[in-house]
């Protein structure tokens, strides 16, 4: 009986999957509490957020994927509309207005659309019978620059560029075409020139100093070299849990979210990047794995973009800490602290195992 | 059903190729990251391990205890205490005005500290903490660290002060602190000693203060400590205790010192005694005198005003930076000049009729005593100060003769002093005529440099400082104030032993003549008889009064119509006892008329205290006559004889 119940409760789990979040998420905990300075408060926070996105995470592995296919369109509509909404009437904080105010909740629509608009572009594909036209591909880039458009207004650069990378996986697996693609890239390298020349003084100040933080140390470069030296001091073993002087002593800034990544770095060095590495590989292969095995266009499509996201948030983050990658303002996922972005993975996950459980329900 | 088949078939093998190809992305990126990592982390571990240990790390100096400064028997005249200071850092504060305003509801800060402080603040960089106030007193400094996390960037420092307990008691032997400016910092630069001034915030300015800071300044300590991205220490990893600066014991005596400034009265002038058989320095006057205390914390720029634009220029180390022509106390030195050189020997005498005039030439140097005083032999005449006398040696001798004989009495030379900024004087020659202003020498002008008047100029220091070598048959003694150093830990004193500088071979004949002529002056009939009067001890003196405006002839030099400013400067140089000197002195009172008058009672006074202990009766003081200041008393602004160094002739 309780074994029939349990079988139930994880038929739609994937098994592999969870295991290797259910250890990045428990190693989360350890690394936050160092980074935190050794506050229970914040990792009993973060417990109840990976509470909360796990039980998220269940919910929607439970939903069929042709369920899923079925929301995708008014989940699109809905997000824009909030977007919308955010643009005319949202509230604002730090100088970009994010977040609208519902009644009691705040929420910022553009977290809604990382999961929306693969959604939709992957729903639109699957609609169009047989190889996709140019057309098509047209249509569809549209559908993706609406939202993009309306979350870089806010202004969110990071959360755009990721938002609008998710999108271009499903273009790019729904076979966009190669030359086109070699086209647009040798088109953009060549305008590069162009659109430096068109910067303000200062803009261009900004974008230097973006790659290469030394031009100002003790200004906006100052972060990112805090973070190399936390990530190079670390050495070969790390310094070791709690031990960690950059971490422990102030010099390192957000360390709790978006640069906890030189905390983890710091105190478990170059064999604990490379276990980080490993864990994120497999997660990313597994995702792969179940893309290739998806049965609908449309699973298949939103398979590929969710693993392609995760890694690519991934890379972002860890690329911009230890310094080859301008600050754009994206957590580490599965590490970093922070309840939305938490739940917005898990349920990503979801739909992985969904997909990856429901196929042979959806089989003939 | 076969041709969708075929399509799906076809559709996921595409979709498969496009996926394999993001794998290969994914798994290179993935590669650039762990190359970084390999770069960051192992390649590069050494410099990012030592630029987090220097973020870490940081070296608190901490600043060594100055050096104490004790009179020869004990009496403190230099040491520390600490004191609450209110300190703020500007570039730590945006509005200053308003955070002054504000601070000052719980602390009283005056105009005056405002003054100060903006002074400071120009002197000192943005991002050090400069402070508003001093001296808080504990109710002050509770009010305001209960409202501290008010202000950032304003903090209490307890800080050590420099204190010279005496006040304006030999302030110009002992000097005083000040704040380290850009020049200091220049210099200890060049001298490599930045790094031990790294906590220190004060530094010798002038007097013993300045010339022995190597000795006072000490050792800076270091702490190592942990700090945090704000720089708050978390923890000490190892620290290095400084080591306190040693101590300075003078050969002068404060109560000697207080017996000769109070004999000066409201007087300008100067006054140095020394021991002559070891050069130490017994008393070091310099009047007025100013209190150093007013300069430790910096000083404000109304006191500053008040004695930097004072007619009587207190703040001029009159010993050594005041130049004086010597007068008659000149003529011992030309006297055994003329005895060394053999144009004198005993039976000769000269018949004064009052003048002395040049071959061929019309023009009368004048005696001081019109009629003349008869037969004069050289005795007599260093007794009497007969100007005939000594104007006939003088041209008998020659400029070039005369001037290289006393330049050994330190004449026209540094004497090598332990106070920093000595004048040179001046003993004129032809060649530095001619350097000077392009014109020949002239006879006449040889004849008055035989009764230390025209172009030569001595300091009190070098006065005291020949007739100390007088006293002690021409062997000249190094002259020192600081007599002892002591290591302020183990309390272990180091005496500085008498330094013999130069030795002049001297006719033992030639110098009783002399000793006998001095002598003679503080006995009834000499210049100075009531000096010597009841002394107890032998002395032997000179007088001399140094003209400060020219007479023209035929002027009658009148002390009481003449402007006060413009008065004669008294002069006195005394050796007693005479037959075996303890001490020798140099008195030099500004515009103070007749030297055996005015500079003499001081000397006596000195000399009392010194070789008997006799403490000046209280009314003694006041022997001097008071005469009334003309009604014009703005006509006195002729500059007194003290020319800055860069001024000078030569």
């Amino acid at each position: 009986m309780i074994s029939r119940l349990f079988h139930r409760f994880v038929m739609h789990i994937d098994a592999f999957l969870m295991a290797c979040l259910l250890f990045t998420l428990l190693a989360s905990l350890f690394i936050l509490y160092s980074a935190s300075g050794q506050s229970f408060e914040r990792v009993y926070a973060h417990g109840i957020n990976i509470a909360v996105a796990l039980s998220v995470l269940w919910l929607v592995a439970n939903i069929p994927p042709n369920q899923l296919e079925r929301i995708a369109l008014p989940l699109y509509l809905l997000g824009v509309t909030l977007l919308i909404g955010v643009a005319l009437f949202g509230t604002i904080s730090h100088g970009a207005r994010r977040w609208l105010n519902v009644g009691i909740i705040h929420i910022q629509p553009s977290e809604i659309m990382r999961i929306a608009l693969p959604m939709m572009l992957a729903w639109y594909f699957a609609k169009r019978e047989g190889k996709p036209k140019p057309s098509h591909f047209a249509f569809a880039g549209l559908l993706l620059a609406i939202p993009v458009a309306l979350i870089m207004k806010q202004p969110d650069l990071g959360t755009s560029l990721l938002i609008a990378a998710s999108g271009f996986f499903i273009l790019f697996l729904a076979g966009l075409n190669w030359k086109f693609l070699l086209g647009v890239t040798t088109l953009l390298a060549s305008l590069t020139p162009v659109f430096w020349s068109m910067l303000h003084d200062y803009q261009r100040r900004r974008i230097e100093i973006l790659f290469d933080p030394t031009q100002d140390p003790l200004g906006s470069g100052y972060h990112t070299i805090q973070a190399i030296i936390a990530i190079g001091s670390g050495g070969s073993a790390g310094k070791g849990w709690l031990n960690g002087t950059q971490t422990q002593l102030d010099f390192l800034p957000e360390r709790t979210t978006d640069f906890i990544f030189a905390v983890f770095s710091e105190e478990f060095g170059f064999l604990g990047n490379m276990m980080l590495l490993g864990l994120f590989s497999l997660i990313i292969i597994r995702g792969l794995v179940i893309a290739s095995q998806a049965q609908s266009t449309f699973s298949r499509l939103l398979a590929g973009s969710i693993t392609l996201t995760f890694f690519t948030y991934a890379f972002v983050n860890m690329g911009m800490v230890s310094g080859i990658l301008p600050v754009v303002g994206v957590p580490l996922p599965l590490i970093s602290y922070g309840g939305t972005s938490m739940v917005m993975l898990c349920l990503s996950f979801g739909i992985l195992m969904s997909i990856h459980t429901h196929k042979k329900l959806v089989a003939t | 059903m076969g041709a969708e088949l075929r399509n799906y078939l076809h559709e996921q093998y595409y979709f498969r190729l496009r996926l394999g190809f993001t794998a290969l992305v994914v798994l290179s990126l993935f590669a650039l990251l762990a190359s970084r990592f390999y770069y960051l982390q192992v390649k590069q571990y050494n410099h990012y391990q030592t630029l987090a240990e220097n973020n870490r790390i940081s070296l608190i100096p901490i600043a060594p205890n100055r050096g104490l400064i004790l009179d020869k028997s004990g009496v403190v005249l230099a040491h520390n205490f600490f004191v609450y200071t209110l300190e703020i850092t500007p570039a730590k504060i945006k509005d200053l005005e308003a955070t002054i305003a504000e601070i000052s509801q719980f602390v009283e800060i005056s105009p005056l500290d405002r003054k100060r402080f903006n002074k400071l603040r120009q002197e000192s960089r943005n991002f050090e903490s400069v402070p508003i106030r001093t001296h808080l007193n504990e109710v002050e400094a509770a009010k305001f660290a209960v409202n501290h996390y008010r202000f950032p960037g304003v903090e209490i420092k307890s800080r050590l002060f420099r204190h010279y307990p005496l006040g304006k008691l030999g302030s110009h032997m002992v000097g005083y602190i000040g704040r380290i400016n850009d020049k200091d910092l220049a210099n200890l630069e060049k001298s490599d000693d930045l790094s031990n001034y790294k906590g220190s915030d004060h530094i010798g300015k002038s007097g013993l203060e300045q010339f022995y800071e190597n000795q006072l300044h000490g050792t800076t300590g270091f702490q190592q400590v942990e700090v945090d991205a704000d720089g708050h220490a978390v923890r000490v990893l190892s620290s290095n205790a400084p080591i306190p600066g040693d101590n300075l014991i003078l050969s002068a005596d404060s109560k000697l010192q207080e017996i000769a400034e109070t004999a000066f009265g409201d007087r300008r002038g100067a006054l140095v005694a020394i021991n002559p058989k070891t050069g130490e320095v017994l008393s070091y006057v310099s009047q007025p005198t100013f209190d150093p205390n007013l300069f430790v914390g910096g000083i404000d720029t109304e006191n500053w005003k008040l004695l930097n634009d004072s007619l009587d220029k207190p703040l001029i180390n009159r010993p050594l930076r005041g130049i004086y022509p010597p007068g008659s106390t000149f003529k011992p030195f030309v006297a055994l000049a003329g005895l060394e050189a053999g144009k004198r020997t005993p039976p000769f005498a000269i018949h004064d009729a009052g003048y002395f005039s040049l071959p061929n030439s019309r023009h009368r140097y004048r005696d001081w005593k019109p009629s003349g005083h008869g037969i004069v032999d050289m005795q007599r005449a260093i007794t009497i100060s007969c100007d005939t006398f000594f104007y006939g040696l003088a041209m008998e001798l020659g400029i070039e003769k005369l001037t290289s004989f006393v330049r050994h009495f330190g004449f026209g030379r540094k004497s090598d002093f332990d106070i920093k900024g000595e004048i040179e004087g001046l003993l004129p020659t032809p060649e530095w005529k001619m350097r000077r202003f392009k014109q020949p020498w002239y006879p006449g002008e040889t004849v008055i440099v035989g009764i230390g008047q025209g172009y030569t100029l001595v300091t009190p220091l070098q006065l005291a400082q020949a007739t100390a070598i007088l006293a002690n048959n021409g062997v000249a003694m190094k002259p020192h104030l600081v007599a002892q150093i002591q290591n302020s830990l183990t309390g272990k004193r180091h005496i500085l032993p008498p330094v013999v500088q130069d030795t002049i071979t001297l006719n033992p004949d030639n110098m009783d003549i002399v000793r006998r002529g001095m002598v003679d002056v503080t006995l009834p009939g000499g210049t100075a008889a009531s000096i010597g009067a009841n002394a107890g001890y032998s002395i032997a003196a000179k007088t001399g009064t140094a003209q400060v405006i020219g007479i023209r002839q035929n002027e009658k030099y009148n002390e009481h119509t003449i402007n006060e400013r413009h008065r004669d400067h008294a002069l006195f140089i005394a050796f007693a006892p005479a037959e075996d000197p303890q001490i020798a002195l140099a008195v030099v009172v500004e515009n103070g008329g007749h030297g055996g008058s005015a500079a003499g009672p001081i000397a006596r006074k000195v000399m009392d205290y010194y070789l008997l202990g006799k403490l000046p009766i209280a009314e003694a003081a006041k022997i001097d006559v008071k005469i009334p200041i003309n009604a014009t008393g703005n006509a006195a602004t002729t500059t007194p004889p003290l020319v800055p160094e860069e001024e000078l002739y030569d």
